[in-house]
C-alpha cells in the first residue's frame, strides 16, 4: 500500500487591522494549517494617541476628557479612576451626594458596556439579532446620560471633587424606570435568546480555556479574570467611593457548560454582573442624600502638593489604574494609566497556543476578552 | 406544433428526437397536451382565440411567429427561460426585501422605509446601483475563471428550476429523472464557488471556498438520502408524479386524481418521513449556505467568504443565486414532503378536476393550486429567514459532525424504515418489491 502523496502547507493569514471581529484596529497574524491555528501574533498600536504625554501638558482638570477617550465604552469609570487619584493626591473631600451619583452612573455605564460586549459577542458567534436587542437597551442608558451631561460616549462627567452636573429628580426617575424595565425581564430575555442557546454553548464552552494561575500571571483583570473563577473585584477587595456600604455579589465563572475559564464563563460573568450593577444602582437610588454635587474649590482648579500616588477602580474590563506624579504645580508631572484591555489582550497569543484553536474560535476568544482598542493603545 | 416541445426534447434527448417531436406535434394538434404543457396550452389558447390584435403594429408578422410557422422551438425555449428567469428575479427582489423586513421586525427596527411604500422598491434601487457599479477584477486574479464563476453558480441554480413545478401542469419540463436532475445539477454550483474563491487569489476567499466545498458536498448526502426515500415510496423520479401521488389515490371509475386530504402528503406517509423532512430541511439550510450553516460567508470571520472580491453585477449574480437556491430547496421540500400544490382540503383540491370541469372551474382550480404551492414554498422560505435571524453560526468541525454523525445515520434509518414500512403496508416501490395498489 502506498501512501498518497498529498502535501499540506501552512498558511500565513493576516487578520486585521481592518477586520470586523477584532473590535477595532487590532491585527493578529496567524499561522494556520487549514482551519487550525498553529500560532498567532498580536500587533497593537494602530490607535496610539499619546495620552500620557498629552496629560503632561494640561492642568489637572483638563486631563479628564483625555481619559474618556481611553475606554470610550465605559468613560465614567475612567473619569472616576483619574478623579480618585487626583483627589487622593490633593486631599479633596468628595460630597456624599456626588459619591452616590458616581456609583449610579458608573454602574449604568458598566451595564451599557456589558450590553455592547454581549451584542458584539453574539455578532462574533454569528447571531445578529442579540446585537440589535443590546443596542435597543443600551440606547436607553445613553439617553439618560445625554440628559445628564449632554454626551453619549465621552462624558467627562465624573470630575475631580465630584461630578459636573447635579442629577435632577427627572433623571433619577428615568434611572429607576430603566432598572424596572431592564432587570430581570430583559436580561432573562437575553439568556433565553443567546446564553443558553445550544449552538452558542457549543461554540463557546471549552474554547479558549484560561487557567486562573495563567490569567493572574498575565495580569488579566475584570470579568475575564473572574471568568476563570478568581474572586477579585476592587469594588469589594479595595473599596473606593461608597462601595463598602453597598451590597452586591461578585459573580465568577463556574465552568458549568465546559471547563472553568472558557469563553462561555467569561461571557456569563458579564451577564451576571449586569444584574449586580442594577442592584447597586437601586441601592444608590434609595440612599441618595441631598447636598452639593461637587467640591467648590476643586470645581475651579486643583493644585496638589508635590508627591505621587496610584489609585485604581474596577472598570467594565478590569482594573483602571492611574499613577500620578505631582511637582506642586497645577499641571501633572507624569500620568501613567494602567489599561485593563492592554493586559487582557496580552494573553491572546498564549491562549491560541494552549489548545487546538480554529479561526472561528480565535474570533470567539477575542470577543470573550472584550477589548477596547482605544484603551489598549491609549 | 407544441411551443414547448423543444425544451422537453432537449431534456429528454435519449428518447429519440424525431419520434418525440412527432409525438408532441400530434398531441398539440389534437389538443390533448398533458404533463407540463400548460404554459404551451395557455399560449396556444391565447393565439387561437385572439391572436395579436389588428391594431398592433406588425400584427401579421407576430401572428405568423405565434402560429408556430417560423422558429417555434427556439421561441418555446426562450419563453420558458424567460418565465423561469423572470420568476427567479422577481422572487429574489421580493425575498431580499422581505428578508430585510423580517429581520428588521425581529430586531425592533423598521428596515427599509424610504424607497416606495415601506421600502418595497429598495431592492430594485440596490439592483440598479449594483448594475451601475464598476466591475473590478483584482490584478492578481485568474481572470477567465474569475469572470466565469458567477455565471456557473447562477446557471447551476437556474438549471435546477427546469423540472420544478409551480403548480398543477405548470412546469418548464417534466423530466422523468427530475429529482435526480436536481440533485445532480446542484453539484455544478459547488464548482462555480470553488472557481470563484480560488481565482480571487485571496486567502479569506480561499477559506470560504474550502468551507463551501466541504459543506455542500457533505450535505448533498443527507439530501440525496431524503430524495431516495421519497423516490422509493413514490416509485417515480418525476416531480409531477410525486406530487400527483400525494393528492390521494386514483379514482378507480374514471381514472382521475381528485385530490385528497392532508394525510395523503408524503410527510404523513409513515413516521420516518416526518423525521426525514426535518433532516432534509436542516440539510437544505446547509445546501444553500443559510444560517446556522453560513460558514462560507461568515461575515464575522471571513467577511464574506468566496465572493469577497466580487463587485457590481457579478456580485449580484451570487446574491441572486443564493436567493434562488432558497426558493428552490423550499419548493423541492414542498414537492417531496408537503404535498406540492395540493392544499390538503379535498373540496378545494377537487375543484377543476375530472370530466365535469368547466373552463371557469379549471382556471380557478389552477390558480388555487399555484397559490397553494407558492404559499407553501414562501412559508418555508420564511422559516429559513426566521432561523437565520435567531441562531448563531456553528463551527466547521461541528458542521461536519452534524452532517456525518447526526443527519446521515438518521437519514439512513429513515430510508430503511420507510422501505420496511412500504413493504409491510404494501405500498408501491421503485425496486418492484412492493405491491402496486389500484
Amino acid at each position: 500500500m502506498t501512501e498518497a502523496k498529498i502535501r499540506t502547507e501552512e498558511m500565513l493569514l493576516n487578520m486585521g487591522p481592518q477586520h470586523p471581529s477584532t473590535h477595532g484596529v487590532f491585527r493578529v497574524v496567524v499561522r494556520t494549517d487549514g482551519e487550525l491555528i498553529l500560532e498567532s501574533e498580536s500587533h497593537i498600536g494602530y490607535l496610539h494617541r499619546c495620552f500620557e504625554k498629552c496629560a503632561e501638558g494640561n492642568n489637572y482638570l483638563q486631563v479628564v476628557p483625555y481619559t474618556d477617550r481611553m475606554d470610550y465604552l465605559c468613560a465614567m469609570m475612567n473619569n472616576w479612576g483619574y478623579a480618585v487619584a487626583v483627589e487622593k493626591l490633593a486631599g479633596i473631600e468628595v460630597p456624599e451626594r456626588a459619591e452616590y451619583i458616581r456609583v449610579m452612573v458608573a454602574e449604568l455605564n458598566r451595564v451599557a458596556s456589558h450590553l455592547l460586549a454581549f451584542g458584539t459577542y453574539g455578532l462574533d458567534i454569528g447571531a445578529i439579532t442579540p446585537f440589535l436587542y443590546a443596542f435597543r437597551d443600551r440606547e436607553r442608558i445613553l439617553k439618560i446620560f445625554e440628559k445628564l451631561c449632554g454626551q453619549r460616549l465621552n462624558y467627562s462627567y465624573v470630575r475631580v471633587g465630584g461630578v459636573t452636573f447635579d442629577m435632577t429628580e427627572e433623571i433619577l426617575a428615568d434611572i429607576e424606570a430603566f432598572c424596572d424595565y431592564f432587570d430581570p425581564k430583559i436580561i432573562d430575555e437575553y439568556d433565553n435568546l443567546l446564553s443558553y442557546n445550544g449552538i452558542f454553548i457549543s461554540r463557546t464552552a471549552n474554547v479558549g480555556v484560561m487557567p486562573a494561575d495563567l490569567a493572574i500571571s498575565y495580569g488579566v483583570t475584570g470579568p475575564s479574570l473572574r471568568g476563570s473563577g478568581v474572586q477579585r473585584d476592587l469594588r469589594r477587595d479595595a473599596p473606593y467611593g461608597i462601595y463598602d456600604r453597598l451590597e452586591f455579589d461578585v459573580p465568577v465563572g463556574t465552568g458549568e457548560m465546559g471547563q472553568l475559564g472558557d469563553c462561555w464563563d467569561r461571557y456569563m460573568v458579564r451577564m451576571r454582573e449586569m444584574r449586580q450593577s442594577i442592584r447597586l444602582v437601586r441601592q444608590a437610588l434609595a440612599g441618595i442624600p441631598e447636598g452639593p454635587f461637587c467640591d467648590k474649590k476643586a470645581y475651579r482648579a486643583v493644585k496638589p502638593k508635590a508627591g505621587e500616588t496610584y489609585k485604581r477602580v474596577e472598570g467594565a474590563r478590569g482594573e483602571v489604574g492611574f499613577y500620578i506624579v505631582s511637582d506642586g504645580t497645577n499641571i501633572p508631572y507624569r500620568v501613567k494609566a494602567r489599561a485593563p484591555s492592554f493586559s487582557n489582550i496580552s494573553i491572546l497569543d498564549k491562549l491560541t497556543s494552549l489548545s487546538d484553536v480554529m479561526v472561528a474560535d480565535l474570533v470567539a476568544i477575542i470577543g470573550s476578552l472584550d477589548i477596547v482598542l482605544g484603551e489598549v493603545d491609549r | 406544433m407544441n411551443l414547448f416541445a423543444f425544451t422537453t426534447i432537449f431534456a429528454q434527448a435519449g428518447k429519440g428526437l424525431g419520434e418525440f417531436a412527432g409525438d408532441y406535434s400530434s398531441k398539440w394538434d389534437a389538443g390533448t397536451y398533458d404533463g407540463g404543457l400548460v404554459f404551451a396550452g395557455i399560449i396556444k389558447w391565447l393565439v387561437t382565440t385572439w391572436g395579436v390584435p389588428e391594431w398592433v403594429p406588425l400584427s401579421s408578422i407576430l401572428n405568423g411567429v405565434l402560429e408556430a410557422s417560423v422558429f417555434p422551438e427556439i421561441g418555446a425555449l426562450l419563453i420558458t427561460i424567460g418565465l423561469v428567469f423572470g420568476f427567479v428575479n422577481i422572487f429574489a427582489i421580493g425575498a431580499v426585501w422581505s428578508e430585510r423586513k423580517v429581520s428588521a421586525h425581529m430586531q425592533c427596527r423598521l428596515g427599509p422605509m424610504e424607497v416606495g411604500p415601506h421600502g418595497i422598491l429598495q431592492t430594485v434601487a440596490d439592483g440598479l446601483k449594483l448594475l451601475a457599479k464598476e466591475d473590478i477584477i483584482p490584478r492578481l486574479a485568474d481572470k477567465p475563471l474569475f469572470a466565469l464563476a458567477p455565471a456557473i453558480v447562477f446557471a447551476g441554480v437556474l438549471m435546477r428550476f427546469v423540472p420544478l413545478p409551480f403548480g398543477d401542469q405548470l412546469i418548464a419540463s417534466d423530466l422523468d429523472l427530475g429529482l435526480f436532475f436536481i440533485a445532480a445539477v446542484g453539484a455544478v454550483e459547488v464548482l462555480g464557488v470553488i472557481m470563484a474563491g480560488w481565482s480571487s487569489n485571496n486567502k479569506w476567499s480561499l477559506f470560504g471556498t474550502i468551507r463551501t466545498a466541504t459543506q455542500m458536498v457533505s450535505y448533498e448526502i443527507p439530501i440525496g438520502l431524503a430524495f431516495i426515500t421519497v423516490i422509493i415510496c413514490s416509485g417515480s423520479f418525476s416531480l409531477m408524479e410525486i406530487v400527483n401521488q400525494q393528492g390521494g389515490s386514483l379514482n378507480a371509475s374514471d381514472g382521475y386524481v381528485y385530490g385528497g386530504w392532508i394525510w395523503h402528503w408524503n410527510l404523513f406517509r409513515n413516521p420516518f418521513m416526518l423525521v426525514l423532512s426535518i433532516t432534509y430541511f436542516i440539510a437544505s439550510l446547509a445546501e444553500c449556505k443559510r444560517s446556522p450553516f453560513d460558514l462560507p460567508e461568515a461575515e464575522s470571520e471571513l467577511v464574506s467568504g468566496f465572493h469577497t472580491e466580487y463587485t457590481g453585477m457579478r456580485f449580484a449574480l451570487f446574491f441572486l443565486a443564493e436567493y434562488a437556491a432558497m426558493y428552490l430547496v423550499a419548493a423541492v421540500a414542498v414537492v417531496i414532503f408537503l404535498g406540492g400544490w395540493w392544499s390538503g382540503i379535498y373540496p378545494l383540491d377537487a375543484l377543476g378536476l375530472g370530466p365535469e370541469a368547466t373552463t371557469l372551474t379549471k382556471t380557478l382550480g389552477l390558480l388555487i393550486k399555484v397559490g397553494v404551492f407558492l404559499s407553501k414554498a414562501f412559508a418555508l422560505v420564511f422559516v429559513q429567514m426566521w432561523v437565520r435571524w435567531t441562531l448563531p453560526r456553528i463551527r466547521l468541525d461541528q458542521m461536519m459532525y452534524v452532517c456525518w454523525k447526526v443527519l446521515l445515520p438518521i437519514s439512513l434509518v429513515c430510508l430503511i424504515g420507510s422501505c420496511l414500512w412500504e413493504l409491510a403496508s404494501g405500498g408501491a416501490s421503485v425496486f418492484g418489491f412492493g405491491i402496486v395498489v389500484e
